[in-house]
């Protein structure tokens, strides 16, 4: 009476949202589709459809499976991102697609639920404390080989991998970690925004007045030194990699964001005509099948990473907020199912998921909206495409049959 | 605590992700307009404007096809710009200042690069057109016009500049309107209602099928053709009467209120406002600040009416009851109405009201004005009481007539003296310059030649206007009404015979013309101006109002002619002259229309030359007179209300 379990304790709050974001996102594609030749609502459809004997599968298999065989899985995943060094399809100027015919499959999205398993699989021991600095090193080490695998073929998906951070931090990573990223961050787009001199003093200000804010017995005159030296160090090579490693259509996108480059036909023309069409949604959006810009193609990659202008013009702020309120309702959904699991397996991986949802969904719209550079991330389950479609769905159902499956677990 | 951070970040995210979307979506709204713009293609179908007729249904007015060739900067690829310049004719300069002009308006938009090309210019360029991408030819028409006069009738069509964008959306830039004249107060007959498609566009730029299924396209309305009140025989004739003179010519038939002829001069040919000269053209008329061809002297300029107002004393007098026909007043070559001042005529002898007009004996009426103003003790009252006769013939107010432009004149009243003479108590015999037509009194042609029609009329008359007809629609029922002067229709009859008798016995008697019954009234008006800053005397302004027949009146006109010297020299024979066009449709006198024709005041004109609108001109009424004192208690109100009318 398995499956009689599971549908009695599987969380139908998650489910619900699920369908509702497919479909919105057929909707969307369907919408965006009818200004190029190619069908992609139908194929799209298609991918939908095959999702439904996916979710029978993950759902069927035994709930001791994903844990049993978390590294086995890992392994695959690093070695399928291996093999596109040799086996690749170039599409779009990056190397992350097998291609079967006219069929093609992008490893890169399955591999995310890969790591979120072999994380959960590593924490899940008792014995493991991210206190140690050992288990620090290791952990990092499982996260940073398919960042290394990923970086050189699509550097902006490895961003995404960041997020597990968060995640170990939850789970006892020491909070340094956290402010260093915060820091590393905030210096970053400081140094990109003013000149290298400007940052390097405002790090200067603000370490003394730290220094000689906290308490006496606190105060550490050689680590804030160091501190300093480090983050000075940080700007200056942020100015050297931007000028020098990163290439122009890397900087162009930074620029762009930033307000210091204006070229609405070049490189700022898909960000621009983004802006345009949510923009132009107001309030009620102007309704199914009647966006102007969608009908007029003006959007790139519109079904794609840019489907949420459709969401914009089409339905306006009311469907943009209807969106965001899921995607939001989702991943707080998780997190809370994620807390109650029994095992730190379950909840690791329950956190695994929030964060990589969480991740995409954010920088997808911040993309779309023109807050954040362009990187070619999909919104989950909205986005055309029918590995990030299976990639998201196996992440989610995986967890959701852990979760249905908390009871069996004593 | 740890568990708190990732529910944070996400809320914190998303709230300022909504923010963002809440900002490009409900708060910045310049969205919506750039997606319009990239994504619909607005064509535009510019009805045919109305033709224009005049009252015997002669075509006046029509239209010719006319070619813009517009452009969108940024759609411009590969041209070949030497080849394109040679082909319509623009220098590489011009051609840069056009693209730059029409990019600051917008890239995306289309704009006018050159307007109003004739057919074979068009056909060349047509025949090319598939090279210059960017460039289109948007067809529109043009004003055709079938007469060479009448320009300040008829104004002229331009483009719209952006003020005219900002208060009335309908227009867009590069669109035409009417200006001046009854192409602009029946614009909106004339022009009808242009149609509106909305395509939808891809990023290519192509045309991908209609907007939401042309849900928002409408048809074009034609124009209206409109029907003038003006004779387009007596207005051609007006008009050349007063070649190389200048000043108006207004004639009304007064039964109606309809317009039958304005004439301005000098004036120009419509044609020359049409067509790819046509802003060269406007910029020589507008230049022209000394003989301002394009400022409508028949509506706009204000004189002092000078003798032909005493008709006006006469009626009012009579209306009082502080005269009557029989009133006889001494004219001793003048009148001393008080101690040391002195007011000039050429009279003398016993004036009763009849003799008094036909000789326009200024102490005649200066005595009458004492008595006028005599009647009541209170002064202002009596002012007062004098200002609301003379205001009920139309005067010292906008008439309401169907032309853009006009002025009010002037008639006083105890206010303005109150302000004049704050702390002094005048009498008659201060304003009593007011009784021959100067002093304060101002008026514009097209109100002395409504005055005219009133009296004809024996007191009433109906608001001129210049529409006789519009297709399918009533005129305006204003001009139906009929206003009543408060002068008693008696008091009309021995003032009309008085205007008869100028041509009896009077400053007209040369003027008759056999077998028509005319009355009128000469008037004269002395001017000075400043040249190289010494006051030199001009030529007095020439002045005459009549009306004919005397039973049953057909047409009362108003003519006046600056520096054109006594009433009778020029004004008075052109007004025989178009009286007699009018009624016979032919000239019998034609010594008179020799003589007008001959008359070339250029050589007065040429005088005032290298002035312009500012300087100083003073001008003082004068029928044969002049004014002692005058000066000194007037010099300042007049000089100030009639600078701008030379």
């Amino acid at each position: 009476m398995k499956n009689q379990s599971v549908k009695k304790n599987i969380d139908w709050i998650c489910i619900i949202i699920y369908s509702a974001l497919v479909i919105m996102g057929w909707l969307n594609i369907y919408s965006s589709s009818l200004s190029s030749p190619e069908e992609t609502y139908q194929k799209q459809l298609v991918f939908i459809l095959l999702t439904i004997p996916l979710i029978f599968i993950i759902l069927a298999v035994d709930g001791k499976f994903y844990e049993k065989y978390a590294s086995v899985i890992y392994i695959i995943g690093l070695l399928s991102l291996a093999g596109l060094f040799v086996f690749g399809k170039t599409i779009k100027g990056q190397t992350n697609w097998y291609s079967f015919g006219s069929f093609g499959i992008q490893p890169s999205e399955f591999v995310k639920t890969a790591t979120s398993l072999a994380i959960a699989k590593y924490l899940s021991d008792s014995q493991i404390n991210l206190k140690d600095t050992n288990r620090q090193m290791q952990v990092l080490c499982i996260l940073g080989l398919p960042i290394l695998l990923i970086v050189p073929h699509d550097p902006g998906s490895a961003l995404i991998y960041c997020m597990i951070i968060i995640v170990l931090y939850r789970e006892g990573l020491p909070a340094w970690y956290i402010w260093t990223g915060f820091i590393a961050i905030l210096l970053f787009v400081f140094t990109l925004i003013f000149e290298p001199i400007y940052v390097i003093l405002f790090a200067l200000i603000t370490t003394i007045i730290v220094y000689f804010k906290s308490r006496l017995a606190d105060r550490n005159i050689v680590a804030s030194s160091i501190l300093f030296v480090l983050m000075s160090g940080f700007v200056l090579s942020v100015d050297y990699v931007f000028d020098n490693v990163f290439k122009q259509h890397h900087r162009d996108r930074f620029n762009i964001l930033l307000g210091k480059t204006v070229d609405l036909k070049g490189i700022g023309y898909n960000t621009n005509q983004s802006e345009i069409a949510i923009g132009s949604g107001g309030w009620f959006g102007k309704g199914f099948l009647e966006g102007t810009q969608t009908k007029g193609g003006f959007v790139p990659e519109q079904h794609t990473d840019y489907i949420f202008t459709t969401v914009g013009e089409e339905w306006g702020f009311i469907g943009s907020l209807v969106v965001v309120g899921l995607f939001v309702t989702l991943i707080l959904r998780i997190i809370y199912l994620a807390e109650r699991q029994k095992t730190k397996f379950s909840r690791v991986y329950g956190y695994c998921t929030a964060g990589i949802l969480f991740i995409h969904f954010f920088v997808n719209i911040a993309m779309v909206i023109g807050v954040f550079p362009t990187i070619g991330v999909p919104l989950p389950f909205f986005s055309y495409g029918g590995s990030g479609l299976w990639g998201f769905t196996i992440l989610l159902f995986i967890f959701l049959k852990m979760d249905a499956n908390k009871v069996n677990e004593w | 605590m740890r568990k708190l951070l990732l529910p944070s970040i996400i809320i914190i995210a998303a709230s300022l992700l909504l923010i963002r979307i809440f900002y490009l979506q409900v708060i910045n709204d310049t969205f919506k307009l750039k997606s319009e713009n990239n994504a619909i293609k607005i064509q535009y179908d510019y009805p045919e404007r109305g033709y224009i007729y005049d009252r015997n249904g002669k075509l006046l007015v029509a239209n010719q096809p006319s070619y813009d060739i517009m452009v969108i900067p940024r759609e411009i690829k590969n041209l070949d710009t030497l080849e394109f310049c040679k082909l319509l004719d623009v220098t590489k300069e011009d051609f840069l200042e056009k693209i730059a002009k029409a990019k600051i308006y917008s890239p995306r938009l289309p704009s006018i690069f050159l307007p109003q090309l004739n057919k074979s210019e068009y056909a060349a360029f047509q025949e090319k057109i598939r090279k210059f991408e960017g460039f289109y030819v948007q067809k529109r028409s043009l004003r055709d016009y079938e007469v060479d006069f009448g320009a300040n009738i008829f104004g002229f069509i331009t483009q719209v500049n952006d003020r005219i964008i900002e208060k009335h959306p309908y227009y867009k830039s590069g669109d035409l309107i009417g200006k001046q004249g009854v192409e602009e107060y029946y614009e909106d007959i004339l022009r009808g209602i242009k149609g509106v498609k909305y395509f939808q566009k891809d990023k290519y730029n192509r045309l991908i099928g209609s907007y939401k299924e042309g849900k928002y396209d409408t048809i074009a309305v034609p124009g209206e053709d409109i029907n003038l009140t003006i004779d387009a025989e007596i207005q051609r004739y007006g008009e050349q009467l007063m070649i190389n003179k200048r000043g108006g010519i207004v004639a009304i038939e007064p039964k109606t209120g309809e317009i039958l002829a304005l004439v301005t001069a000098p004036s120009y040919d419509p044609a020359i406002l049409v067509g790819r000269q046509r802003s060269k053209n406007y910029t020589l008329l507008y230049r022209d600040s000394i003989a301002n061809p394009l400022y409508d002297r028949s509506l706009l300029a204000e004189y002092p009416p000078g003798s032909p107002f005493k008709i006006l004393t006469g009626l009012v007098g009579l209306q009082e009851n502080v005269i009557d026909e029989h009133t006889s007043f001494m004219c001793h070559h003048g009148f001393s109405y008080a101690p040391g001042r002195f007011m000039r005529c050429h009279g003398f002898g016993p004036h009763q009201l009849n003799n008094g007009i036909y000789n326009s004996c200024n102490s005649y009426f200066a005595n009458v004005y004492l008595r006028i103003i005599g009647k009541y003790r209170n002064t202002p009252y009596a002012v007062d009481t004098w200002s609301n006769h003379v205001k009920s013939f139309g005067l010292g107010q906008f008439m309401g007539y169907d032309l853009p432009t006009g002025r009010r004149g002037k008639v006083p009243n105890s206010k303005l003296y109150k302000k004049i003479y704050p702390d002094w108590h005048y009498s008659g015999k201060t304003i009593i310059s007011n009784s021959i037509g100067q002093g304060e009194v101002l008026m514009t042609p097209i109100q002395l030649a409504n005055m005219m029609a009133t009296v004809a009329n024996e007191g009433y008359y109906y608001t001129p206007h210049i529409i006789k007809k519009i297709k399918g629609e009533r005129i305006d029922a204003k001009f139906k009404e009929k206003h009543t002067t408060t002068i008693d229709k008696q008091y009309f009859k021995p003032v009309i015979q008085g205007l008869f008798d100028v041509y009896n016995f009077g400053t007209a008697s040369a003027l008759r013309v056999d077998g028509i019954d005319i009355c009128g009234k000469t008037g004269t008006a002395e001017n000075f101006a400043k040249i190289g800053g010494k006051r030199v005397q001009l030529e007095d302004h020439s002045i005459f109002v009549a009306f004919a027949p005397k039973d049953n009146p057909k047409i009362a006109i108003a003519i006046m002619v600056e520096n054109g010297g006594f009433g009778s020299r020029i004004a008075g024979p052109i007004a025989s002259l178009m009286i007699e066009k009018y009624l016979r449709k032919k000239i019998t006198r034609i010594d008179l229309e020799k003589r007008v024709l001959g008359i070339s005041l250029k050589d007065q004109y040429a005088k005032l030359g290298g002035m312009n609108e500012a300087s100083a001109i003073e001008t003082t009424p004068k029928d044969s007179i002049s004014l002692r004192k005058y000066k000194e208690t007037k010099t300042n109100t007049v000089t100030d209300t009639t600078k701008k009318n030379n």
